[in-house]
């Protein structure tokens, strides 16, 4: 049996594994069908005096906010916003990360050597305070700069990964049989890239909550995706001035952002632990 | 010993040069007009804004201006802040010291619930309470602080009526309260924010306290431990404990950036007067020398919290010694 089918089955019978796998695709699904789902238009104020701060109730399943729109509305569609940032922002920094770490794991000691210490440096950046500095610095941000941002600045982990992976390999008998049978370097590469494979798998979907909470931080702040597209980030940040009077506001989005960070966890975890069965316990 | 201190700190000083160049180029090639307050620069008119620039020597090249500002830097010289025309050392001075106190006990609070929650669950290994405290220790690290932050405001300040919800002294306490008093004023408000940082952070430090002992568990020194008759709660402590430690104290230094980043969110939602609030409202005025100086401390802060976590990791576990 492959060790892909090995690892599925073992993933298979890991139950808060696949809890947080099912979890992650509901919400993700429910994320492509906000429109469908939704019982309002997020952006829509029907009535902004006589209808805001509406208790959950039978009309509005969560409520209204300050501007008498729909918070289980603007909940899911606030989710477009984490999750397309999560996925993707974690899907191009493994990218980035394990290019870096599998060409410094391959390459002369000089190179690996530069190539590390420029991680080294860059991983002691404070990433959080140069993100902070560029969003309000370049008042609206794109979304697409967001992501781009969050994963330029967060593929220095994976890399190391990676290296220490494809260093540990590099002296073993499967890679000396393929050199001894003619491979180059290309040729070794082919031979470590599915084993290197695993490893980004794991860091990708660990990274994905990371990120969500990251982006939702920063819009917290009121930086990056403005309003009034709501993100779960300004929805929160709404919800303060009205904690008290109408603390739904804050509470809806914020139960969205710790379930689906806890699902991408779970689900992380458990590919970890089958993927890497030894690290399993 | 000695070689791998000078080689640490050598790398930690080029990291901290690396951050004052990123912050120094960011902050000066941004769009927006530093230099004057908000109201100020409403009704400025070009020949005020170009006087304030030349006052400080934004006329000049960037390369001009980066070449003194090191200069400075070397002289112990931080500049002036351009909107409270105070200068940066003591508008930072002021701000550090709360920053600093909130993160400290934030830090050791974690730590200490996160050795505890994870000792626990390694002990009682596959049975319920693992299973809980598993779930327990995910949640806390996959919570937004900001959030858990509102969450206890809402729940202690406001319903329970406990604790006070925002900023770090009572305005309306009596003069005469004297230092006890006020100390106790001040702990009263930390409570909130330093427990909404802890919660987070231990929930991390958990995770990887229970991975750390349930290796040292699984290993020879500890089955002979065993075998020679001690408790289950002394081969715990003394022989798993002190072998999983080395790298729960790694980790415990490697989260001084996360404690930062909490702090700037945590400051924000208690009105916590420290370095995350000040940075924050730098940024926005575009008042270059607090944030480039900001960006400076917070990467000592970082480099110093890794540096630590190295020698107290070298102290503990002797098979770590740099020279070993």
């Amino acid at each position: 049996m492959s060790p892909w089918r090995l690892a599925w089955r073992r993933l298979r019978v890991n139950r808060a594994a696949v809890a947080g796998g099912v979890l992650a695709g509901l919400i993700a699904l429910a994320t492509i069908a906000a429109p469908l789902l939704a019982p309002a238009d997020p952006l829509a104020q029907p009535d902004p005096v006589g209808l805001q701060n509406l208790p959950p109730g039978a009309g509005h399943l969560l409520g209204t906010d300050g501007f008498s729109r729909d918070v289980l509305s603007r909940t899911l569609y606030g989710a477009r916003v984490s999750l397309a940032v999560g996925l993707l922002a974690a899907l191009l920094a493994v990218l980035v990360g394990g290019g870096v770490g599998f060409a410094a794991g391959l390459s002369r000691p000089a190179v690996d050597r530069l190539l590390m210490r420029g991680v080294d440096v860059a991983l002691a950046l404070p990433r959080v305070f140069l993100l902070l500095a560029v969003f309000a610095l370049w008042e609206g941000v794109p979304l697409a700069a967001v992501i781009l941002l969050i994963a330029g600045t967060g593929w220095f982990e994976s890399s190391r990964l990676v290296r220490a992976h494809v260093r540990s390999l590099r002296d073993s008998d499967f890679v000396a049989a393929a050199r001894a049978l003619g491979a180059g370097r290309a040729g070794v590469a082919r031979h470590l890239l599915p084993h290197v494979g695993a490893t980004l798998i794991v860091c990708a979907t660990l990274d994905i909550g990371n990120i969500i909470l990251l982006e939702a931080g920063l819009s917290y702040l009121g930086l990056g995706v403005q309003p009034p597209t709501p993100t779960w980030g300004n929805m929160i940040l709404e919800g303060k001035d009205l904690l008290f009077a109408a603390p739904w506001i804050a509470l809806a989005p914020g139960l969205a952002l710790l379930f689906t960070v806890v699902a991408f966890n779970l689900l992380g975890d458990g590919l970890r632990d089958a993927l890497d069965p030894r690290r399993a316990r | 010993m000695l070689g791998f201190l000078a080689r640490r700190l050598a790398l930690a000083a080029l990291t901290v040069l690396a951050v004052v160049t990123i912050t120094f180029a960011l902050v000066h090639l941004a769009p927006g007009e530093p230099m004057l307050g908000n109201a100020e620069r409403m009704r400025a008119d070009s020949a005020t804004i170009a006087r304030q620039r030349a006052r400080f020597g934004l006329d000049r090249p960037i390369a001009t201006q980066f070449a003194f500002y090191l200069a400075n830097l070397a002289r112990g010289e931080l500049g002036e802040s351009f909107v409270r025309h105070r200068p940066v050392a003591l508008v930072l001075g002021e701000a550090l010291p709360n920053t600093l106190l909130l993160g400290a006990v934030a830090l050791a609070a974690s730590f200490l619930l996160g050795v505890a929650i994870g000792s626990v669950q390694a002990a009682r290994r596959g049975t319920w309470v693992d299973g809980v405290l598993s779930i327990g220790s995910l949640a806390c690290y996959s919570t937004p602080s900001f959030w858990l932050g509102l969450v206890l405001l809402l729940v202690f300040g406001q319903q329970l009526g406990w604790l006070p919800v925002a900023g770090m002294t009572d305005p309306a306490a009596p003069e005469h309260v004297g230092p006890l008093g006020r100390a106790l004023d001040v702990l009263r408000h930390l409570l909130l924010p330093a427990a909404t940082l802890a919660l987070v952070n231990a929930g991390a430090i958990a995770r990887f306290e229970r991975g750390a002992l349930v290796d040292a568990l699984g290993a020879e020194f500890v089955r002979t431990a065993r075998a020679k008759g001690l408790s289950p709660a002394a081969v715990l402590v003394k022989h798993a404990g002190r072998s999983a430690l080395a790298p729960v104290l790694t980790l415990a230094g490697l989260s001084v950036p996360a404690l930062l980043t909490g702090s700037v969110l945590v400051e924000s939602v208690f009105g916590w007067p420290g370095m995350g609030r000040v940075t924050y409202e730098a940024i926005f005025a575009r008042d270059y020398n607090v944030v480039t100086a900001a960006a400076m401390i917070a990467g000592i802060l970082v480099a110093l919290g890794s540096l630590l976590a190295d020698l107290a990791v070298a102290r503990a576990d002797p098979r770590q010694r740099p020279d070993a």
